[in-house]
């Protein structure tokens, strides 16, 4: 399984991408866990509202951020999220 | 109240509120206490809503709704309203007995996140059997209109002798309901688990069989399910790192708003755990006694205290240590390195004689009735 650059991501349903003010961290809730996250990790997946395939995905960070070389971190982030089902295609 | 003396103290995140004792199952491994049928007194719909909102004040994000059966109280929408409002992610721990597509509707729109469907067994005669209430069919229903209405299906299927022969057949009933996550909890040996330890507690050539299909299925379904494994501590060498540290992470409420380091505290003698009546959420987490009793490492006596691996395990579990040494100071027996850890091997070869016995004596059923003969 492998993000396939065509289509477009989204945040899994099945998951909540919430921001907790105790903790000042995003995080993702999920059935008997949670996943604190990193403050990149938590822009990336903020981007992932179904409107986006992958090179808008860093597009708009690079812009956002104003900065340039961040698709092979993006997209090896993605990957991971992926597989962890915390986002989908389709 | 006890003062507060120990550092990097950590605000709790997990919740779990067990809003009733009543359950119309009679499950003979239930976590509640033996003596739950002298608690009568349940708390109010706006205590628990001052509860929530305090314990998510702190930090609690993760909440269990739980009891008994939690369905039975009639608030509950209105409590996971108040939950979803606060931004908990919450979660409905029910046996799936009285739940309608109506009432799934209503929770979610409540607000509720997810719905863990307790399934006793895979076929209809044990499952009936082991709840002491005929409700197999019904709970498959329920666990098809869990996922129809979007939740994340969790399935939890308690696992001990009368049932991990069927450890095949439990995956593929998973696999064919459709679980997102599937809670394969090994008994854990306390409250009527421990009363009924000589009937379930597995030898371990069962244990090690089902464990090596279960984790033969955990790569088949990777991807689709996912699967928790909970372990039989009484076959490791190591005890398990008990509620991640007593008062580090976790925070239960009694249906009588008393508060526990860990839903089995309850037995443990002279915490005097506090209540929610009494106090505030804040100032039971920092203050009271109870849990302050087991936090950070300075209780611990020998060979916990200088061991290596201290930080890893906590010592293991305190109900475990007292429910089979007597003393809840000393290291889980479970544990290799507990001079008592002898007892583990006496409770196996125990539980294997029962087994074998021509005339096995019959599991006690959690129900009021055996709850009132036995405490």
């Amino acid at each position: 399984m492998s993000i396939n650059p065509k289509q477009t991501i989204k945040f899994s349903s099945m998951h909540r991408l919430q921001w907790e003010e105790v903790q000042q961290k995003d995080v993702i809730l999920y059935p008997e866990g949670m996943v604190e996250l990193n403050q990149s990790s938590a822009e990336i997946l903020k981007m992932c509202d179904g409107t986006r395939n992958l090179a808008q995905i860093v597009t708009d960070l690079e812009q956002k951020f104003a900065t340039t070389g961040l698709a092979n971190d993006i997209t090896a982030f993605l990957e991971v999220a992926l597989k962890n089902g915390w986002i989908q295609q389709n | 109240m006890a003062g507060s003396n120990k550092t990097n103290m950590t605000p709790p995140r997990w919740l779990l509120a067990e809003l009733t004792y009543s359950c119309p199952l009679q499950c003979p491994y239930c976590s509640n206490p033996i003596d739950y049928a002298k608690y009568q007194s349940e708390l109010d719909t706006e205590d628990w809503k001052r509860v929530l909102t305090q314990a998510r004040k702190m930090g609690a994000v993760q909440l269990g709704f739980s009891g008994g059966e939690p369905l039975t109280r009639k608030d509950l929408p209105e409590l996971v309203k108040h939950a979803r409002d606060l931004g908990y992610y919450s979660n409905l721990i029910t046996s799936g007995y009285g739940l309608t597509e109506e009432k799934i509707i209503q929770l979610k729109e409540a607000g509720l996140d997810h719905i863990q469907v307790s399934i006793q067994a895979s076929s209809q005669e044990l499952n009936d059997h082991i709840a002491g209430t005929a409700s197999f069919q019904h709970k498959k229903e329920v666990a098809h209109l869990v996922k129809k209405h979007g939740y994340p299906m969790v399935l939890c299927v308690v696992i001990h002798r009368e049932n991990i022969h069927q450890m095949p057949q439990i995956l593929e009933m998973a696999e064919e309901l459709g679980a997102d996550y599937l809670e394969l909890a090994n008994t854990q040996y306390y409250g009527w688990a421990h009363a009924n330890r000589d009937l379930l507690l597995p030898t371990k050539e069962q244990f090690e069989q089902a464990e090596q299909i279960a984790q033969a299925f955990k790569e088949k379904v990777a991807g689709k399910m996912k699967i928790y494994y909970v372990v039989p501590d009484f076959y490791e060498d190591r005890p398990k790192a008990c509620m991640n540290g007593w008062g580090t992470t976790f925070l239960t409420i009694a249906p009588d708003g008393v508060a526990l380091p860990c839903h089995s505290a309850r037995e443990l003698p002279g915490l005097d755990c506090p209540n929610v009546k009494e106090y505030s959420v804040e100032q039971i987490w920092n203050e009271s006694k109870a849990f302050n009793f087991f936090r950070g490492f300075e209780w611990m006596k020998e060979p916990c205290s200088s061991c290596d691996e201290k930080e890893k395990d906590f010592g293991g579990c305190r109900c475990q240590a007292y429910l089979l040494s007597g003393d809840m100071y000393a290291a889980d027996p479970v544990c290799s390195k507990s001079p008592n850890h002898h007892v583990i091997q006496e409770a196996i070869d125990s539980a294997k004689a029962s087994a074998l016995a021509d005339n096995e004596k019959p599991l006690i059923f959690r129900n009021s009735k055996n709850s009132r003969l036995l405490s």
